[in-house]
């Protein structure tokens, strides 16, 4: 890619492709964190500055009150990701980082559906929640709001399967994980 | 006791004897604990100038430097300063005031939310919203701010909390969890580090600015001298390693040396220490050093195969690691005569391609010339500074520094104006040597301003200008990759810098003939005030050899 001095005119494509590879895997990392003021914000920060997108991303206690736990899930590049990871072990509120592995995480999300359901779909939208081991937390003439827990992956597939009926709206609280086994994670 | 009191005592705990400031509306209080506290400070003229002071005390004394500013205002004039001493790693304490805490995020008078703004810039930053934190804050403050790789923290003082009674206990330890910078060094690493080594026949040693920082040149000296490895160091690193030595490659980089640019190219193993491969160093990064397995060693494990992965990395302080690198190279008794193909061949690109240009035959003053008659007046013992461009790059061409803290630049941001302030700072924190700021009348007219700081406060800089009525490094790529479109680089004929320094109360001079030049600057330094010497150069002369952009260390030109 041309230097920022010289003449040469870039086109396009070129300054998308030089932008990063993406490694299409997911990215979870648990970060724990002090609990202070504008910590989110240094983090945040971090990612907007090398152009990453955080997919999601859950905040929440710990079982010490002075540490907050953040969960982020991004689509990474190979290597900015490990950049990030190091640049993120600098700020100085942040005490631990791990990009966890799927094979050795336990990941889940809550989310919230409103989904219209009269006449016959209403079965149909019923048996479906039931697949997933959704709950109707609401319910009126033409549509039910379903809770349902699970992994990105299975939420997905949720919302696929409910779409076709009308999918009025969606709330999800981002995945939150731990690692298996009895070590700290 | 009131905070702002506190404050004081925290400084003084941590061995502050100057700051560099100006007071405003929401650093009153700090003003008030200050005037009567024991610590010098130096009133600047331009909040950038404190900051850049600081910078150069800093820089020249290996001791945190302190700015103050005011809120809003004061405090965003202090951004430059900020980004530049996290670009080169200077340990620096900002205290900003801020508006009193109901009228934060109101739009007050004087607010901006300096902490935000400053944010991706600073090593760490506190806003403080306790007063019984305060203490504390500081602490952490100059403890973040020296260790590990250092840098700038900004402590954010809003006007009433500063004005609060705290109950003030001295602060002992300083406890972080989430900062516990490496310091040791892999033993196992170093061990391998030192086989490598031994088993290369084309090494270079590329020394950085951290092992300035690490307080390391002895170390980094006996390392290098453990065999006889050719040495080369980045503009950062400039005075780590002695320019006298026969071991000394010359600068690396863009505007560095071609010997030790193609040794670079041809070497089998590069041990890089405290330095951070910049796009000014590796040009084209795909051609960097093609042939070269790279150790290394840093304090910070990001900058770690950041640009070019390394084959063994060393994370910790250069102070630490040397001596045991040096040790464990040692014990392995290697014969240095394998290093000798190289050497002659180093030596032969030395005498083919020293550095040099055409002088004058003239009276005409050839900037290069201009730098060699200051080392020649200094005797090579001068604290250099610099603004940024050309006269920045023929100062680390020409003037051989041979000692650490020697050579005070902006080198990653490169800050014009950096020179003049960092010069003050610099004098302020080494009163007994010699301090010159080689300015360029592009630069030295941003924050000249800081000449009246120097006259007030008795601070005796001088100042070289090489004045070549350019912005001449812009001046130079125009000519050369711009088709000499020359597109509003001319500085004209204003101002006439004489009358300025006059009516700034320090003395002013002007030579335009080569054979008045040592004895001119002979005269400025046995002045007892400070010297502006405008120095009228070659106008379009350009800082050759040079790596074009984006091409290779073999494309060198010049």
């Amino acid at each position: 890619m041309g230097e920022p001095g010289t003449k040469e005119i870039l086109n396009l494509e070129d300054l998308e492709a030089s932008g990063g590879i993406r490694t299409g895997r997911k990215h979870v990392l648990s970060i724990l964190v002090e609990n202070k003021p504008g910590v989110l914000a240094r983090i945040a920060g971090l990612f907007a500055r090398r152009g990453f997108n955080i997919d999601s991303l859950a905040v929440g206690a710990t079982d010490d009150t002075a540490i907050s736990r953040i969960t982020l899930t991004l689509d990474g590049a190979a290597h900015p990701i490990d950049q990030v990871t190091k640049q993120l072990h600098k700020l100085v509120n942040v005490i631990k980082i791990r990009d966890l592995e799927p094979a050795e995480t336990v990941a889940r999300e809550l989310a919230l559906f409103k989904v219209t359901a009269d006449g016959p779909a209403r079965g149909e939208v019923m048996q479906i929640v039931e697949i997933f081991r959704g709950k109707i937390i609401d319910v009126t003439r033409r549509s039910v709001i379903v809770e349902i827990t699970g992994t990105w992956e299975k939420i997905e597939a949720f919302e696929r399967m409910v779409r076709p009926f009308g999918l009025v709206e969606m709330a999800r609280t981002g995945e939150i994980a731990i690692s298996r086994g009895r070590s700290e994670t | 006791m009131r905070a702002v009191d506190a404050i004081m005592e925290c400084l003084k705990a941590e061995g502050v004897d100057s700051v560099f400031g100006i007071p405003g509306g929401a650093n009153l209080p700090t003003y008030d604990a200050l005037y009567d506290a024991g610590i010098r400070h130096v009133q600047c003229r331009h909040e950038q100038g404190a900051g850049h002071a600081a910078e150069g005390y800093a820089k020249a004394s290996g001791k945190v430097g302190v700015a103050l500013a005011t809120s809003g205002p004061g405090a965003t004039n202090l951004v430059t300063c900020i980004a530049d001493a996290v670009m080169d790693s200077v340990p620096t304490v900002f205290l900003t005031g801020q508006v009193r805490t109901e009228l934060i995020g109101t739009d007050g008078f004087q607010e901006a939310d300096i902490s935000g703004i400053t944010m991706p810039i600073v090593k760490h930053s506190i806003l403080i919203q306790d007063p019984r934190d305060i203490p504390k804050a500081i602490h952490e403050a100059f403890h973040i701010a020296r260790t590990g790789r250092p840098g700038p923290v900004l402590v954010d003082v809003p006007q009433d909390l500063s004005r609060a009674d705290i109950p003030y206990e001295p602060v002992t330890n300083v406890h972080l969890p989430g900062y516990q910078p490496t310091t040791d060094g892999n033993a196992k690493q170093i061990r391998l580090a030192a086989k490598a080594l031994a088993n290369s026949r084309r090494p270079v040693i590329y020394g950085g600015g951290g092992i300035i920082n690490a307080d390391a040149a002895r170390e980094f000296r006996e390392f290098c001298d453990s065999d006889a490895f050719p040495v080369t160091c980045t503009l950062m690193g400039l005075g780590a390693f002695p320019a006298d030595s026969e071991q000394w490659l010359g600068m690396l980089g863009m505007h560095g040396t071609r010997t030790a640019n193609y040794a670079m190219d041809e070497a089998d193993l590069i041990v890089a220490i405290g330095a951070r491969f910049d796009d000014r160093v590796t040009g084209k990064l795909s051609e960097f050093a093609p042939r070269a397995k790279f150790i290394h060693i840093d304090i910070d494990p990001a900058e770690i195969s950041k640009n070019v992965p390394a084959h063994i990395p060393i994370v910790g302080d250069a102070k630490n690691i040397l001596p045991k690198f040096t040790a464990e190279y040692r014990a392995l008794g290697t014969d240095g005569a394998r290093l000798e193909g190289w050497l002659t061949r180093i030596r032969g690109w030395q005498e083919k391609h020293p550095l040099g240009y055409e002088d004058s035959i003239d009276a005409e003053i050839k900037p290069q010339y201009m730098v060699q008659a200051m080392y020649e007046a200094t005797e090579g013992q001068a604290i250099v500074t610099s603004d940024v461009g050309q006269h920045q790059m023929w100062a680390a061409q020409y003037y051989g520094f041979t000692r650490p803290r020697q050579w005070i630049n902006s080198g990653g941001l490169g800050t014009m104006g950096f020179g003049l302030p960092s010069a003050l700072g610099a004098k302020v924190a080494q009163p007994g040597q010699d301090v010159v700021c080689l300015a360029g009348d592009g630069s030295l007219i941003m924050t000249v301003q800081e000449l009246a700081t120097c006259v007030d406060e008795n601070i005796p800089v001088k100042v070289f200008l090489m004045n070549n009525g350019y912005l001449g490094m812009v001046r130079q790529w125009q000519e050369l990759f711009w088709d000499g479109r020359y597109s509003s680089v001319k500085m004209g004929s204003s101002p006439d810098w004489v009358k300025l320094a006059e009516a700034f109360g320090a003395k002013g001079m002007q030579v335009t003939e080569k054979g008045e030049l040592v004895g001119a600057f002979k005269e400025a330094l046995a002045e007892e005030g400070p010297v502006l010497v405008d120095v009228r150069v070659t106008p379009e002369e350009n800082c050759y050899p040079m790596i074009p952009a984006g091409q290779a260390a073999r494309d060198m030109v010049g």
